[in-house]
């Protein structure tokens, strides 16, 4: 699989708070990765400096074959790179149906007549047609996380990444979701998923890395990786010392 | 992914009644002239030139998120281009306004490559200094009277129309067509692909950029495209006052302060907030203004009572209660068909 993204000895400090030191990342073509790691491990800056919204102090990122380190945050969501945010970050005065034709309009360089019917579609297979309408303002934050994935989706990506999703999702919304990615992924787009909801992730990506103190501290097989001593123990806090 | 067979709708029942008030007070307008004495068309004409700064102003600290304090500096320039117009190389007064919309239009091009290195407060900042510039500047040409300013020559006046009745006539129509320009290139502008682009920015810049919206071109085009229609107003105010000078023309007091506060207690962010704004605004103004002092503590208590109250202005505070718009901006969809969407996630 030759490499949708690339990241290369990609550095960045807040202060004295060092979040990424060297960090190297290839992700295939069509792959789903999953990101854990302890709160404030970086994985959200992670995101920022893949979409643009953070530079990063050193290293280079490339998509699709091509340098985008320094490209803005628009030039690449139209690339074909597309985020939903962990804090939610909706047109709050606009529609829920709105909301995407934006994303689609600009995300994908479509005219606004052209995506309608698309959008309209994907409310549907998001859970937010009857709610369509509504000023996204006033959705509830459970609605509002559909919608920063619905809204993801219209932009018709090469790369999802995905920043906890799943927090909040009673069991059968949970398994309706991992679904929903699912069908997303058999459409050929990659993933990046950060998930404190493990089960979801291990249901649904390929590699599974642990981001801890500025760099991956295990990779691999999400089945084995999960089980790891060292990874039980930095990031569910099990003592590695039993037997 | 199967696309389901919808139907898209612009007008809501609000926002058709809207039109049909507009239309019907429109021609009640026109027709002024003819019910009004000249104290009625001059008022008129002002409280005309104010919905249009504020419209203006609205689209530009509203949507595209740029609080300029210093638009003072192009209704100045338009009214300094007037003057300079018609004395200096003789075109006539009327045909200055289009003139003028293109040059402040090209002026505004080298400021925004200035300011909009600034963000924030030092944005606002920045806008002031600029308009402080420009004052300044103007106080240094001679030609137009300097810092004690110039009146307008007879003759130039005389040649806008034949008879004195006839001229106020001229300027008033002027003024309403100007106004109903800038508002329809306002709502063209809302309802294009542009004012997808600037509601969301509106709402948050962050989801906008990350959604593939050039931010950075949007605000340009709004910052130039505003600059052109306040400086089209300001020649046309300074057309009835007759006399310009420095300080009345580049007033941070007159052409900024007035025009927040009307865009602030009306609905800031919203089309129908400055229309809402300046007559609340005028009516305040007839009723005390005999009283001085009193009425700048009225402007006052009004606007921090709104502000505390009323966040989202007047017309906020009732778009909110009742889902009123009185110009058709939404794109509603409507599912056609009975069958129940699948559901997923």
């Amino acid at each position: 699989m030759a490499p949708i993204l690339t990241l290369e000895r990609i550095s960045k400090r807040f202060g004295a708070v060092v979040v990424a030191t060297d960090i190297d990342l290839a992700l295939g073509d069509g792959e789903a990765l999953g990101i854990i790691g302890p709160n404030g491990a970086g994985k959200t800056t992670l995101f920022g400096i893949i979409t643009g919204t953070v530079a990063p102090d050193a290293g280079r990122v490339a998509f699709d074959g091509t340098d985008i380190t320094r490209l803005t945050p628009e030039r690449r969501c139209r690339l074909g790179i597309a985020r939903s945010f962990q804090i939610p970050q909706p047109f709050t005065g606009m529609t829920v149906f709105e909301n995407l034709v934006v994303a689609a309009a600009f995300g994908d360089g479509r005219g606004e007549r052209d995506v309608y019917a698309d959008c309209a579609g994907l409310l549907q297979r998001c859970g937010l047609a009857d709610k369509a309408n509504r000023v996204a303002g006033s959705l509830t934050l459970l609605d509002r996380k559909r919608l920063e994935l619905a809204r993801a989706l219209a932009t018709r990506p090469k790369l999802l990444l995905l920043d906890e999703v799943a927090g909040g999702l009673v069991e059968h919304e949970c398994a309706e979701l991992v679904a929903l990615i699912k069908d997303v992924r058999a459409t050929g787009v990659s993933i990046i998923w950060i998930e404190h909801v493990v089960h979801a992730l291990l249901a649904s990506v390929d590699r599974l890395v642990v981001l801890h103190g500025g760099g991956f501290i295990a990779a691999g097989d999400p089945h084995i990786v999960i089980r790891s001593p060292q990874v039980r123990e930095i990031y569910m806090g099990i003592a590695a010392a039993e037997p | 992914m199967s696309a389901p067979a919808i139907r898209i709708e612009h007008a809501t029942r609000s926002s058709r009644a809207g039109l049909v008030l507009f239309a019907v007070v429109f021609v009640v307008l026109v027709a002024a002239p003819w019910w009004g004495g000249r104290q009625h068309l001059r008022l008129l004409a002002e409280i005309y030139a104010f919905v249009a700064l504020a419209s203006l102003w609205n689209l530009l600290a509203g949507y595209a998120g740029l609080v300029s304090v210093g638009q003072q500096a192009y209704v100045g320039l338009g009214a300094y281009l007037l003057f300079a117009l018609a004395m200096l190389v003789g075109v006539p007064a009327l045909w200055t306004i289009p003139i003028i919309g293109i040059v402040a239009a090209l002026v505004s091009i080298p400021v925004a490559a200035l300011i909009f290195r600034l963000r924030g407060h030092y944005f606002a900042i920045g806008t002031w200094v600029v308009a402080e510039v420009f004052r300044l500047l103007a106080s240094q040409v001679s030609v137009l009277g300097g810092g004690s300013g110039i009146s307008l020559p007879v003759g130039i006046v005389l040649a806008i129309a034949q008879g004195r009745q006839m001229r106020e006539f001229v300027i008033y129509w002027l003024a309403l067509a100007l106004l109903v320009a800038i508002l329809a290139l306002v709502v063209w502008l809302l309802r294009s692909r542009y004012g997808l682009a600037l509601t969301a920015i509106r709402d948050n810049e962050l989801a906008a950029r990350s959604n593939g919206i050039d931010v950075g071109r949007v605000k340009l085009v709004v910052y130039v495209l505003t600059a052109a229609g306040t400086a089209m107003v300001g020649a046309l105010i300074f057309l009835q006052k007759l006399r310009i000078s420095p300080d009345t023309a580049f007033s941070v007091t007159d052409w900024t302060a007035i025009v927040i506060f009307i865009t602030v207690i009306g609905g800031i962010g919203r089309l129908e907030g400055p229309i809402i704004g300046a007559i609340v605004f005028f009516v305040l103004r007839e009723l005390l203004a005999d009283y001085g002092t009193v009425y700048l503590l009225t402007l006052g208590v009004v606007a921090i009572a709104v502000m505390l109250k009323a966040p989202q202005g007047i017309w906020g505070l009732i778009a909110g209660r009742f889902g009123w718009q009185l110009f058709p901006l939404e794109r509603r969809v409507v599912y056609l068909g009975g069958e129940q969407p699948a559901k997923c996630a």
